[in-house]
């Protein structure tokens, strides 16, 4: 480390090398095949849909696991096959979906503009979004945890024990508003960033106690340096990860519920999580309740 | 709307931060920048050529390079300082290179002939520098001074992405929070840059008719 200090010192460069490292072993396997000629209700969405040929979906671009656009250009992760395993149902191929990156401040207007048919992007289902955009799913639950450096010198336990450390989060993202309203924060003691890996380097070299957001990313830091790192365990919270869809489409979201579940009788839901967030992550989750799609 | 209103106190703190971050990081910069353009114009060449460098090199790298530089380069070599320190030391770094060619130019633009009088008159170089070239650029180059210094004022966005709770990170704070709300809460955000920087190019404007009226 000593010997290369700026070098070491930046994650981007460190980004840049694991993206390559993750481009190596990616196999080629389709997890789904879209289907020849569905057919649906004359005048739903799906029909339009299918008839169009094409779908827009927003994504993240820079979530770990989840949506993450690596130097193939392409997005990868959960919620990219996700996307995929859906438009493959309206017969839409993978070359025919647009992914748009979507990020927390543009995921609502996306959909309200309908720029974008649908949003997968780690989107935290809440009422407050649910008031201006309809949810289909949750097809993933994550929880909320801490990340500490190895042999947790601070003594972290859980949520509570971060009064008083320097913890740091994403800004505007939903771990962090349960740390500042749930275990009171304050904004000298809750350290914003744009990106969970400057989280991760701050913990490296000592600049923040710890670091909080969902399980999954937080693991795959962990298999990343499991001498730096370890994880507190304890999940916190429960974030039910939900597909956005423009409101007033209830049928639509309805298809979508049902699209999962036959995602997971077939087994694509599985091969799409072990391809991507599986990787860190041992056991594949069990397909969560729908909610219903009449909020 | 409403959701932006009850929340004034969160934009309130952010944009606190975001002017005290731009007040220490302008006087900074205006330090450093002066020194560089002191030494650019020096007689002393090593002096000359660093100061040349220093703009080179700090002009040509984007905000956000600087601060990965210093806010995790730093740390690498055990300099360990508050992040709101460290978001100081990327803006005013970087400032001051502007700030040394608006420097630079106006003190190009005070005549030949000033300095050639100073120096027969035995005054020594920063003497010179001092009391007769510099006042006379500074009152030149207010206009310029101004666009840099509100190029500063909205640079300060770029701390949100290292740590530091400013207006832009009040605004994520409360889009995560107002997922209804989103296009008024960055509408409003919209508005306090604005404000903040039209109010500075006010100021600017006051400075500006005093130097010209004191000539």
């Amino acid at each position: 480390m000593r010997s290369l200090p700026l070098i070491s010192a930046l994650p981007a460069l460190a980004l840049v090398l694991g993206l390559t490292a993750c481009g190596g072993d990616k196999n080629n396997d389709k997890i789904t095949t879209p289907v020849a000629k569905p057919s649906f209700a004359a005048g739903s969405r799906m029909a339009d849909l299918a008839a169009a040929g094409k779908i827009t979906v927003g994504t993240k671009f820079d979530q770990p696991l989840f949506g993450l656009k690596g130097l193939s250009g392409k997005p990868e992760g959960f919620d990219v096959e996700i996307a995929k395993i859906i438009a493959a149902k309206l017969g839409i191929a993978e070359d025919k979906i647009t992914f748009v990156e979507s990020v927390s401040a543009n995921r609502e207007p996306f959909l309200q503009q309908k720029k974008v048919d649908m949003v997968v992007a780690t989107y935290t289902i809440n009422d407050k979004r649910d008031k201006v955009v309809d949810f289909a799913g949750p097809y993933f639950v994550a929880g909320q945890d801490i990340l500490v450096a190895k042999g947790n010198p601070k003594q972290i336990t859980g949520p509570e024990a971060l009064k008083g450390k320097k913890t740091c989060s994403v800004s505007g993202s939903t771990p962090a508003a349960t740390v500042q309203e749930k275990y009171g924060l304050s904004t000298s003691e809750l350290l914003l960033v744009d990106a969970y890996s400057k989280c991760r380097d701050a913990l490296a070299n000592g600049q923040v106690d710890a670091v909080t957001t969902d399980n999954v990313i937080l693991s795959g830091y962990v298999s990343e340096a499991k001498d730096k790192f370890e994880l507190v365990g304890k999940p916190f919270s429960s974030e039910p990860y939900g597909i956005g869809i423009p409101e007033g489409q209830e049928p639509f979201c309805d298809w979508i519920n049902q699209t999962l579940k036959d995602a997971v009788a077939d087994g694509s839901y599985e091969k799409a999580f072990k391809a991507t967030a599986g990787k860190v992550i041992q056991e594949t989750p069990t397909l969560p309740e729908p909610r219903g799609c009449d909020n | 709307m409403n959701d932006v209103l009850d929340n004034l106190d969160v934009f309130l703190r952010g944009f606190r931060t975001t002017v005290s971050l731009t007040l220490l990081a302008a006087i900074g910069a205006l330090i450093l920048g002066t020194l560089i353009a002191a030494m650019r114009v020096s007689p002393v060449p090593p002096l000359r050529w660093a100061g040349a460098t220093y703009v080179r090199l700090v002009r040509n790298t984007p905000l956000t390079v600087v601060f990965f530089l210093v806010v995790f380069g730093l740390p690498e070599v055990d300099v360990k300082l508050s992040f709101f320190r460290f978001a100081l030391l990327a803006l005013t770094v970087y400032t001051a290179a502007f700030v040394a060619e608006a420097v630079r130019s106006g003190i190009n633009s005070v005549p030949a002939g000033q300095a050639e009088a100073s120096r027969s008159i035995g005054m020594t170089f920063s003497q010179t520098l001092r009391l007769v070239v510099l006042p006379q650029a500074f009152a030149n180059i207010v206009p310029p001074l101004a666009s840099v210094f509100i190029a500063l004022l909205k640079n300060t966005s770029i701390a949100s992405a290292f740590f530091i709770f400013e207006g832009i990170q009040a605004m994520n704070q409360l889009i995560q929070k107002f997922g209804d709300s989103v296009l008024p809460i960055i509408a409003a955000t919209a508005v306090g840059y604005l404000v903040l920087a039209l109010l500075s190019a006010f100021l600017f404007g006051l400075l500006e008719r005093a130097v010209s009226a004191g000539r």
